[in-house]
């Protein structure tokens, strides 16, 4: 088990340009099932060994896909998700960074109470080790086992999953929920799949300054999660009102204070890790039974 | 990205929202003509500066003949105006507005955000009025409504009602303000804002609506359908050396430490200042180079960390996930050697080819000093700053 992908997850790509092709390479050497593309006008033609299809809902007819990753440029992207959505897909990532927030407050409307969930956008996707890989994360340095990964940022993932690796503990499934001020899938979210995921024993959160996501997953946390929960909040020294590389990554009016997300989280009985450095440490110390 | 009070002002007349009659000079000459052509009891003379808290530090001024206006005029223009929102290096004013006065009955607040965590757009209204919002949300949270917004829908009048009343407003006004919340509401939705802010909104002695001062952000990330926002940008405004790595498409933030930072990817750049921090450091900047790394980047990326004198030290950190390790050697040999580095340079290079990138530098015949975890690359570059402090 793992959550959001595995062996049978069957992927389509939207967007076909560089970016698009040469991760859905690299998902494919991964062992995943990279069944389409979808490319308006290309339907009938084959890219670097893939069918390509005018649109999303000719690929679900054809090849069963179950699951899309979006690397259409911000102008589309919002009319990518909702393709995908329309034409039945279950799990929708979006990749793309630089979306409207407006669109992207019309698309959560559009998705609210369907069946499709939407990770990102502006994230990494979600690797379950040894099985499957959405997106543009660096697989190699994953390795399959009990811990749950999610986080609002790309490269600390890897840095969280890579000292983990060393430490000799594996992941169940590595999520990059994303960095913008309004995302699909929350921390709420992927925490409640790792709650109910068998594999799972343990999570690593990785939140930043900015919104009050962390406060909301650490409520979560308190009252619904029985499995130990390590954290760490990127962001101690940003400057308030400086938008911090990430489009959700802000201080605004005194909110969204590093500082309070980790009272929160504490206070809720997760351990927060105060250096970035110590991640995978403190979780070896907090469950030292998932060391290998 | 921000907008003058004049620009916003313009653009909320353009949406039917009333402002008072208002003029731009960047002389005390076209101050003093600006007021005449007003031909208003008393004007306000308005420093124009992309910040808040401009009366208390001086920026705001009335006065009651064109030849005041002219004089207050002289005295803000070419001043560098200290608010707690400019920080202690303060702002240039080089523009003012002259302004109508209006006699005001009640002073209101009222905005449309973005609200994060609801999900939706949220109407912020409140009868305190003038004061900043997070002072009355402090002080008495009560005095704040907050009337959240389908945006599928859209602004319905009973939203508007629902403000009006909550603002004390008689019933005999709401169409008034139908008009305004109609148009801010519409500037907010058709341009992309973040931000409208009205504060003051005033009620004037015959009952009118105007917005007497106004905040507006926008989406940076909608900017591209907006030619009409894009060409506000001030460049004035910005920190010369974040304007130009926005150029470079580059994120960078200046701080006031010693440490340079050259970092992949906006949450470990974020972590990055965390870790120096932790190990008794002090960042000089954030910076992220983003995921398409190249050589030409890299560069880029050094040339902006050391046109900042406070730099003593620079720590690269790269976690190599589509970004090749290798690439980012080639292009810190490259710039270290182009530009002369002469401060204490720390790389960690990690993930995607890091071997083959640790072997470059190396070989590169230059002083750097490798690290190989991050905690690592943190106390080196700590240390590299100490120690370069003194040469």
């Amino acid at each position: 088990m793992a959550i959001l992908c595995d062996e049978n997850t069957k992927l389509i790509v939207q967007g076909l340009g560089k970016m698009g092709r040469f991760h859905a390479g690299l998902s494919r050497e991964y062992h995943t099932q990279v069944v389409g593309g979808v490319a308006p006008g290309k339907g009938g033609t084959d890219v670097d060994g893939m069918p390509c299809f005018d649109t999303v809902r000719d690929a679900v007819a054809q090849t069963g896909a179950n699951a899309s990753v979006v690397f259409v440029p911000p102008p589309g992207a919002a009319d990518a998700i909702l393709e995908a959505a329309d034409a039945g897909i279950e799990l929708v990532v979006c990749i793309t960074e630089g979306i409207p927030a407006l669109d992207m407050l019309r698309v959560k409307r559009a998705l609210r109470g369907g069946a499709t969930r939407l990770l990102g956008p502006n994230c990494p996707g979600v690797v379950t080790p040894g099985k499957c890989r959405i997106g543009i994360m660096p697989a190699q340095i994953t390795k399959p086992g009990p811990v749950g990964v999610v986080s609002r940022s790309g490269t600390l993932t890897y840095e969280a999953v890579d000292q983990l690796t060393r430490l000799g503990i594996g992941q169940s499934s590595c999520v990059g929920i994303g960095g913008d001020p309004i995302i699909g899938t929350t921390f709420v979210d992927a925490l409640a799949l790792f709650e109910a995921d068998p594999q799972t024993q343990a999570v690593i959160m990785i939140g930043e300054i900015g919104g009050s996501a962390e406060e909301t997953a650490a409520e979560f946390v308190k009252s619904h999660m029985k499995k130990p929960v390590v954290a760490f909040i990127a962001g101690q020294n940003a400057p308030p009102g400086k938008r911090m590389g990430h489009a959700g990554a802000i201080i605004a009016g005194g909110k969204g204070r590093a500082s309070d997300k980790m009272e929160a989280l504490e206070a809720a009985g997760v351990r927060v890790s105060v250096s970035p450095a110590e991640l995978g440490e403190t979780l070896a110390k907090r469950c030292p039974e998932l060391r290998g | 990205m921000n907008v003058h009070e004049y620009q916003a002002k313009e653009l909320l007349r353009s949406f039917g929202v009333p402002v008072p009659a208002g003029r731009l000079a960047t002389t005390p000459a076209e101050a003093e003509s600006a007021a005449r052509a007003l031909d208003a009891k008393v004007v306000v003379v308005k420093a124009q500066v992309h910040a808040g808290g401009r009366g208390k530090a001086g920026g705001i001024k009335v006065a009651k003949s064109a030849a005041e206006a002219k004089r207050l005029a002289s005295e803000i223009l070419g001043m560098t105006l200290r608010t707690h929102q400019t920080g202690p290096e303060g702002k240039l004013v080089r523009k003012v507005w002259i302004e109508s006065g209006c006699e005001i009955a009640r002073e209101l607040y009222l905005a449309v955000v973005l609200d994060r965590a609801a999900e939706d757009l949220a109407i912020i209204a409140s009868t305190e009025g003038g004061m900043e919002i997070e002072e009355v949300a402090e002080r008495s949270p009560e005095k704040i409504v907050t009337v959240h917004v389908d945006p599928a829908a859209g602004l319905q009048p009973f939203h508007t009602r629902r403000v009006a009343f909550a603002l004390g407003l008689p019933a005999a006004s709401i169409p008034k303000l139908e008009v305004f919340l109609g148009g801010l509401y519409r500037l907010f939705t058709e341009r992309d804002a973040s931000l409208a802010e009205i504060n003051p909104l005033v009620v004037t002695a015959s009952g009118d609506l105007i917005a007497l001062d106004c905040k507006l952000n926008f989406d940076d990330n909608a900017l591209f359908r907006h030619a009409d926002v894009r060409e506000l940008r001030d460049p004035d405004e910005e920190d010369a050396r974040e304007r130009e790595a926005n150029e470079l498409d580059l994120a960078y933030v200046g701080l006031d430490g010693d440490i340079g930072c050259l970092v992949n990817g906006a949450g470990l750049a974020m972590a990055t200042l965390d870790m120096l921090r932790a190990a008794g450091g002090s960042p000089a900047n954030f910076l992220d180079v983003g995921g398409g790394t190249n050589q030409e980047r890299v560069a880029a990326a050094f040339k902006l960390i050391l046109q900042d004198p406070q730099v003593k030290a620079i720590l690269v950190n790269i976690f190599g996930g589509i970004v090749r390790c290798d690439l980012v050697a080639e292009g810190v040999v490259a710039a270290a050697k182009e530009l002369g580095v002469k401060v204490p340079l720390v790389v960690r290079l990690q993930g995607t080819n890091a071997a083959e990138g640790r072997a470059i530098l190396a070989g590169s015949g230059l002083d750097i000093t490798p690290a190989d975890t991050f905690r690592e690359a943190g106390e080196r570059a700590v240390a590299a700053a100490r120690s370069g402090k003194g040469k």
